[in-house]
């Protein structure tokens, strides 16, 4: 099937409306994705600059993170100024911890309900911040569409979509997808595993949560994951990872079932069949049904699986798709 | 391109009825298959690799390690909240489950802020809130590990982890008086090598340590002699059945075997039987003693009185 898929997508979008609004959604996604990963990272950035007076190097190696000074020969009183210093630059975070868990100006509790279920799968039932956080978070993925998390948030995505991007202009067509509802039963063995073993066991591998926790906190032997992961969606299975193990991505696809935000295709009698859309697409079987009324008359993609990335809308030179919301049934046909 | 088919349906169609049923449940089968497969590959290497290296300690109000593991989302907010900066969080391959926050005594021990900053933001409550006194955490235990090297041991006077020791609590000691100790104090012994000095010998109270870590980081020696262990691999426990004597006879107020014969002791005449304790100069008459123990207790009562 790839065989007959365009390997440069877009270009006739680029050719028609012009390089910026058919990289539109892209670029609008790569701000949000690198903008999450700022502000968890400006924090100990600016704390390090307004606390040192000075500029660190770097905000990954630097300050705040390191290790303030000596402790041979202990003093009291060097202990309580630096017990100040921290109260003082508390105020400095705009967010911090990480994608597990985090605090938004020190006041409003997030934690990922994909950790915290596993969390209750151990038979340890947490504090009340970590069930308001998981709220939080979950109320605003079943608005605007669980995988928004996957194309808009999780830090594992621009590696995937690199290697996607690699896989079309090497024009590597090997392709040994697992089934892709094989993250679903994976997400179900995930909360048996933690039931079982009374830990967080997909923590151990969970790329995504290593990877953004590895971003702030050192990311050891955890690129060796990120590494596999490229290679597997580059050289075994097209969109092998996110598009059919990821268990958190199944989570969030099973939470974003009834999202209110979707993408639609309402112009889809000016499709021209140039599967474009179907090249860029992370999932491309969610389309059909839209666009080609494949046992649907909406031309909204109900798919939960659509991570509502809107590359689709980006390539298409006919204009065809737009971001919606759900009960948007207006369409040309 | 409409006529752009699956490959999967491209192939040569099989007599047999419904081939999309069939085709679901393999689908379906496999599916499961891989899912279950990773999921409990996922199990096992956690499960392996749950160990926590033992110079590895947990930040103070850490639940139990098994409870710790089970509630902590491995988010770093106690990472972040550390005015020394000296937690971090395990990447993948350290010795210590991966994601989950800890210190090295040697290189980084807890300062023991006294407002705790580290447990205030954890949303789990995986470190327990509950603890609102430093004193009170147990990180670990110092041990004085090895007296072979230890300089005080050779006779030396070094005292430094004794001198960092945060630890301070009110102690009442044999004559009433409330005096405050250290974690880590210095005993008095006799040196038997010189046979005229003394060694002033650092000791441990697990009563009192913290397991903060800054005797260890602290030791002048190119190791450490003394480190902070898991309570678990730094403390022996004595069997449930087991009852000490002494303080049975406290407890029920008097010897639990009725009336002991006495005999008398060479070089103890006078005093309550059973009284062996060593006083410096010569033993106290029992007579003379202001506050004399009550035969009672070391006979129990005396034949004929009401039990």
């Amino acid at each position: 099937m790839s065989a007959r898929l365009p390997n440069r997508p877009g270009e006739d979008a680029i050719a028609s409306k012009g390089w910026l609004p058919a990289h539109k959604w892209l670029l609008l996604r790569r701000v949000s994705q690198l903008g999450i990963l700022a502000l968890f990272m400006l924090s100990p950035w600016l704390a390090a600059w307004i606390g040192n007076g000075k500029q660190p190097g770097s905000a990954l190696t630097d300050p705040a993170l390191t290790n303030t000074g000596s402790l041979a020969g202990f003093q009291p009183e060097a202990a309580l100024s630096s017990v100040s210093t921290a109260a003082s630059t508390d105020s400095l975070w705009i967010i911090k911890g990480n994608l597990s868990s985090s605090l938004i100006l020190d006041v409003v509790p997030l934690t990922d309900p994909y950790i915290f279920l596993q969390v209750l799968a151990t038979g340890f039932l947490p504090a009340a911040t970590a069930i308001i956080g998981a709220l939080i978070v979950m109320v605003f993925y079943l608005l605007v569409g669980g995988r928004v998390f996957c194309s808009w948030v999780c830090p594992v995505n621009m590696l995937t979509d690199a290697a996607a991007w690699l896989r079309r202009r090497l024009n590597i067509k090997a392709n040994h997808a697992l089934p892709a509802n094989t993250r679903y039963w994976f997400l179900g063995g995930t909360f048996i595993a933690a039931a079982l073993t009374g830990t967080l066991a997909m923590e151990w591998i969970n790329p995504v949560s290593i990877t953004h926790r590895g971003l702030f906190f050192g990311m050891g032997a955890g690129l060796w994951i990120l590494v596999a992961v490229f290679l597997y969606d580059l050289l075994v299975a097209s969109r092998g990872w996110c598009g059919h193990l990821c268990p958190m991505g199944a989570f969030y696809s099973l939470l974003g079932k009834t999202a209110l935000l979707r993408v639609a295709a309402p112009r889809r009698d000016a499709c021209d069949d140039c599967m474009d859309c179907f090249a860029v697409c992370p999932e491309p079987q969610v389309i059909r049904p839209a666009l080609k009324k494949m046992g649907q008359d909406s031309p909204v993609i109900l798919d939960s699986r659509c991570t509502n990335c809107g590359r689709c809308i980006d390539v298409c030179s006919k204009q065809v798709f737009r971001l919606t919301h759900r009960f948007d049934q207006r369409s040309s046909s | 391109m409409s006529t752009d088919k699956p490959a999967e349906q491209s192939r040569p169609e099989k007599p047999k009825t419904s081939p999309g049923r069939r085709k679901f449940l393999s689908g379906m089968a496999g599916a499961a298959g891989c899912g279950c497969l990773m999921a409990l590959g996922v199990g096992v290497y956690s499960h392996q690799a749950s160990a926590l290296a033992a110079l590895a300690l947990r930040p103070p109000g850490a639940l139990p390690e098994a409870e710790f593991l089970a509630a902590c989302t491995r988010c770093g907010l106690c990472v972040r909240d550390c005015p020394p900066g000296i937690l971090k969080l395990a990447a993948p391959g350290d010795p210590v489950p991966t994601g989950t926050p800890y210190f090295t005594a040697r290189t980084g021990p807890c300062e023991m802020c006294p407002d705790i900053p580290c447990i205030r933001n954890c949303p789990t409550g995986a470190l327990d809130p509950k603890l609102e006194d430093i004193n009170e955490a147990r990180m670990g235990l110092a041990v004085l590990i090895d007296q072979e090297t230890c300089i005080a041991f050779l006779g030396l006077r070094c005292e430094i982890c004794h001198n960092v020791c945060p630890v301070s609590a009110e102690k009442t000691t044999a004559d009433g008086q409330v005096e405050r100790i250290k974690a880590i104090t210095l005993e008095k012994r006799h040196n038997p090598r010189s046979d005229k000095h003394a060694m002033l010998l650092p000791t441990v109270h697990s009563d009192l340590c913290t397991g903060c870590g800054l005797c260890e980081k602290a030791c002048i020696l190119a190791e450490s002699a003394i480190r902070v262990l898991p309570p678990a691999l730094a403390q022996g426990r004595i069997g449930e059945h087991y009852l000490k004597g002494w303080e049975e006879k406290e407890k029920h107020g008097g010897s639990l075997i009725g009336p002991q014969q006495e005999f008398e002791v060479r070089g103890l005449e006078g005093r309550a039987y059973g009284d062996t304790r060593v006083y410096d100069g010569p033993p106290p008459r029992l007579d003379d003693l202001a506050d004399p123990p009550d035969p009672e207790f070391f006979n129990g009562p005396a034949p004929g009185s009401e039990p």
